[in-house]
């Protein structure tokens, strides 16, 4: 049986042999490699500084490599690396264009032109400057809404400036210390503010152009328990109205 | 000194018409000075009650919390009364006490408790209805001991729980307490700053509660409950100005006010609720003015030049009203006729401000500087003036200012607002001074003003 067997898988094994033998010539001979393709262009641009004023100039620098043909949109025809200045008079992106063989790559810089600060425009702007500087406050006695003798400097200088601007609407605020109670407060504020606009009327300012609020208590401009501060808040406080 | 025996014999004085008001007069002149240094022995013979815990009646597990929010409620509620002595809870016999079959009579109306008045009950909740039953016993009385028995229902909730306490305490107070009907259920509006803006608040009176009102978002003061309870009218800070605004409690919203041009501050209402006074610098000088409740026919009742703010009507009679006048320099309460008449000055010396005048027509409570002046101490404190005879007593002495008194509905109290404790806050304290107790602690609160029942 042991040998009947050994034939058997000699004969199997001797035509599997001759059947993969016959299969074998039929394949064809690869190709030969192709020529590897043109290497692709690298391009890269930069812009220093990439923000300038109106007027100056920004520095382009760029590199490429693989290329046949450089060119910068604005700029021309350049040389495959170098540096060139621009002045652009407005904000400008720059395009690098390389061409070569192996195809075509671009690279862009932006130079940012700032405008000009505009000129002073609004009139109100050095208007309101003027109102502050020019228009003093008025301060008062403790428990008291007639304006003082040391007062009337400042309070002449505020009816000749409001004369001399009569475009200008203002606000007399009155402001009073912490001492006393809320309501009464709100009374004298509103006291110390009509005070304030009566002078000015009085000086001449247009009474239509002077608004009052009472403030009391309740917007104190310093906060602390002592003479000086409590000073600090029993004013008549002119607000710019626009 | 000569100024501190001129107190002592304006106390003497004064003493029998302020007790009058707390209660029946029963006591001898010896408590005066123990009154006025210590705030201790009213001089009056205060009835003793003891309160025990109420007694669960049921076996539902919301009886716990609703029966603590009720016995705290109602303990504080008679201790705060004024009129009662209320007996330590150490000294109360042993056992819960929840019907009047569990009441053995020694054992409260002797040794140690010695209690005259015991009130006492039970709380059960049952679905979703709770049910109070609560008596006053009077424990001397074994024959016929029941003064008071109630029977309360409501929603098995905290609020309702406090409520009901407040209820049966003003009950109990109004039978021992001469008739008058007790503030368990009254409440305070006052301005607070803790939104960061000053905004109208309302409590009850013992502080709990608290819940903001309006959001204006602007500056909100000087709240007035209107005698019904129905509105607050109030000042605050508009495009205009100063407005006096109107917020309805019962539409839960702003209801219109007419605007009247310039400063308007400081609303009141006089006590049958038609009109109102208030402060407008309309004409140009701030000047007391009077309207209906309505805001229409406004009539001016001052003319002198300088501040005119802060009216208070006779709460009695309506037929006066005080108000703070700075036209003689400092400001001072002056007094007049309803229609303007019969000005008088009221207050002779220092800065007086915030006038309130009782419920009984007999007093004003105000702030005052009394010693306005270089070198003088310059506190602000409460004091109380009889009105007839313009003998006065000082309420606060502990520092700091204190300002903006208001009455009670029983005058047994008044609620003020101090920074004593570092900042503005609300404080309530007996008539005469005593129990004096802050009831707001967050933010800066200010203007408290009390409900007219």
């Amino acid at each position: 049986m042991k040998l009947k067997l050994k034939w058997i898988s000699l004969i199997l094994a001797l035509s599997a042999v001759i059947m993969l033998s016959a299969c074998k010539k039929k394949v064809a001979p690869p190709p030969p490699p192709p020529p590897p393709p043109p290497a692709a262009p690298t391009a890269s641009l930069t812009a220093n500084p990439n923000a300038i004023d109106k007027g100056q100039s920004s520095t382009l620098n760029w590199e490429t490599s693989n290329a046949t043909d450089v060119s910068i949109d604005g700029v021309g025809a350049v040389r495959p690396t170098g540096s060139q200045s621009v002045t652009p008079p407005e904000s400008t992106t720059y395009t690098l264009t390389a061409k070569g063989p192996g195809g075509t790559q671009q690279a862009t810089a932006r130079v940012t032109v700032n405008a000009p600060p505009p000129p002073p425009t609004a009139s109100s702007a050095t208007e309101e400057e003027l109102f502050s500087q020019n228009v003093k406050d008025i301060y008062f006695d403790y428990d008291k809404s007639d304006v003082r003798g040391d007062q009337q400097s400042s309070l002449q200088s505020d009816v000749a400036f409001l004369r001399q601007h009569p475009n200008i609407g203002v606000t007399v605020e009155g402001h009073c210390d912490e001492r006393g109670s809320t309501e009464y407060n709100l009374a004298l504020g509103d006291s110390r503010a009509s005070a304030v606009r009566n002078a000015l009327v009085q000086g001449g300012v247009a009474g239509d152009h002077v608004k009052t609020i009472s403030y009391g208590k309740e917007r104190p401009f310093c906060t602390e328990s002592n003479e000086q501060c409590w000073q600090q808040n029993r004013r008549g406080h002119f607000v710019y109205q626009k | 000194m000569n100024d501190h025996s001129s107190q002592l014999r304006t106390w003497v004085l004064i003493r029998p018409i302020i007790f009058a008001v707390i209660l029946a007069s029963l006591f001898s002149s010896a408590f005066a000075q123990d009154w006025i240094r210590t705030g201790t022995g009213l001089g009056v013979e205060k009835v003793r009650i003891a309160v025990p815990d109420f007694k669960a009646a049921t076996q539902d597990p919301k009886n716990t919390d609703l029966l603590r929010v009720f016995n705290d409620t109602l303990f504080s509620d008679l201790e705060n009364a004024g009129i009662f002595d209320v007996v330590s809870k150490s000294f109360y016999p042993l056992g819960p006490i929840g019907t009047p079959a569990d009441v053995k009579f020694e054992g409260w109306s002797g040794p140690p408790a010695n209690a005259a008045m015991l009130a006492f009950g039970n709380l059960g909740v049952t679905g979703s209805n709770m049910t109070v039953q609560g008596w006053l016993y009077d424990v001397k009385n074994v024959a016929s001991p029941q003064v008071l028995g109630k029977q309360y229902g409501d929603a098995p909730t905290a609020d309702a729980a406090r409520l009901t306490a407040h209820k049966f305490a003003d009950e109990i107070i109004f039978r021992l307490g001469g008739g008058i009907q007790g503030i368990a259920e009254s409440k305070i509006v006052f301005v607070s700053s803790r939104t960061g803006k000053k905004e109208i608040w309302e409590m009850d009176y013992d502080g709990n509660n608290q819940h903001q009102v309006t959001h204006l978002g602007s500056i909100s003061l000087s709240p007035r409950f209107s005698p019904d309870g129905s509105r607050i009218a109030f000042s605050s800070l508009t495009k205009s100005g100063w407005d006096i605004l109107m917020y309805s409690l019962e539409l839960d919203r702003m209801v219109a006010f007419p605007r009247f041009g310039g400063t308007n501050v400081s609303p009141a209402w006089a006590p049958d609720g038609t009109k109102i006074a208030f402060s407008s610098s309309r004409s140009g000088d701030p000047e007391i003015y009077v309207a209906e409740a309505a805001g229409t026919n406004l009539k001016r009742i001052t003319s002198f030049k300088g501040p005119d703010v802060s009216p208070t009507w006779n709460r009695k009679t309506g037929a006066q009203i005080a108000w703070v006048s700075g036209r003689s320099g400092l400001p001072q309460i002056y007094m007049s006729e309803a229609d303007g008449t019969n000005a008088q000055r009221f207050t002779e010396e220092g800065y007086a401000v915030s006038p309130s005048w009782s419920p009984n027509g007999q007093f004003l409570t105000f702030s005052w500087i009394r010693h306005y002046g270089p070198g003088a101490p310059g506190a602000q404190d409460i004091y109380l003036m009889d009105i007839a005879s313009k003998q006065w007593v000082q309420l606060t002495h502990d520092g700091g200012r204190n300002d903006s008194p208001c009455w009670s509905p029983d005058g047994r109290h008044i609620v003020f607002q101090s920074n004593r404790s570092g900042t503005e806050q609300i404080w309530t304290m007996l008539a005469d001074g005593t129990a004096q107790k802050p009831v707001t602690a967050s933010g800066r609160n200010s203007q408290p003003n009390w409900s007219w029942k």
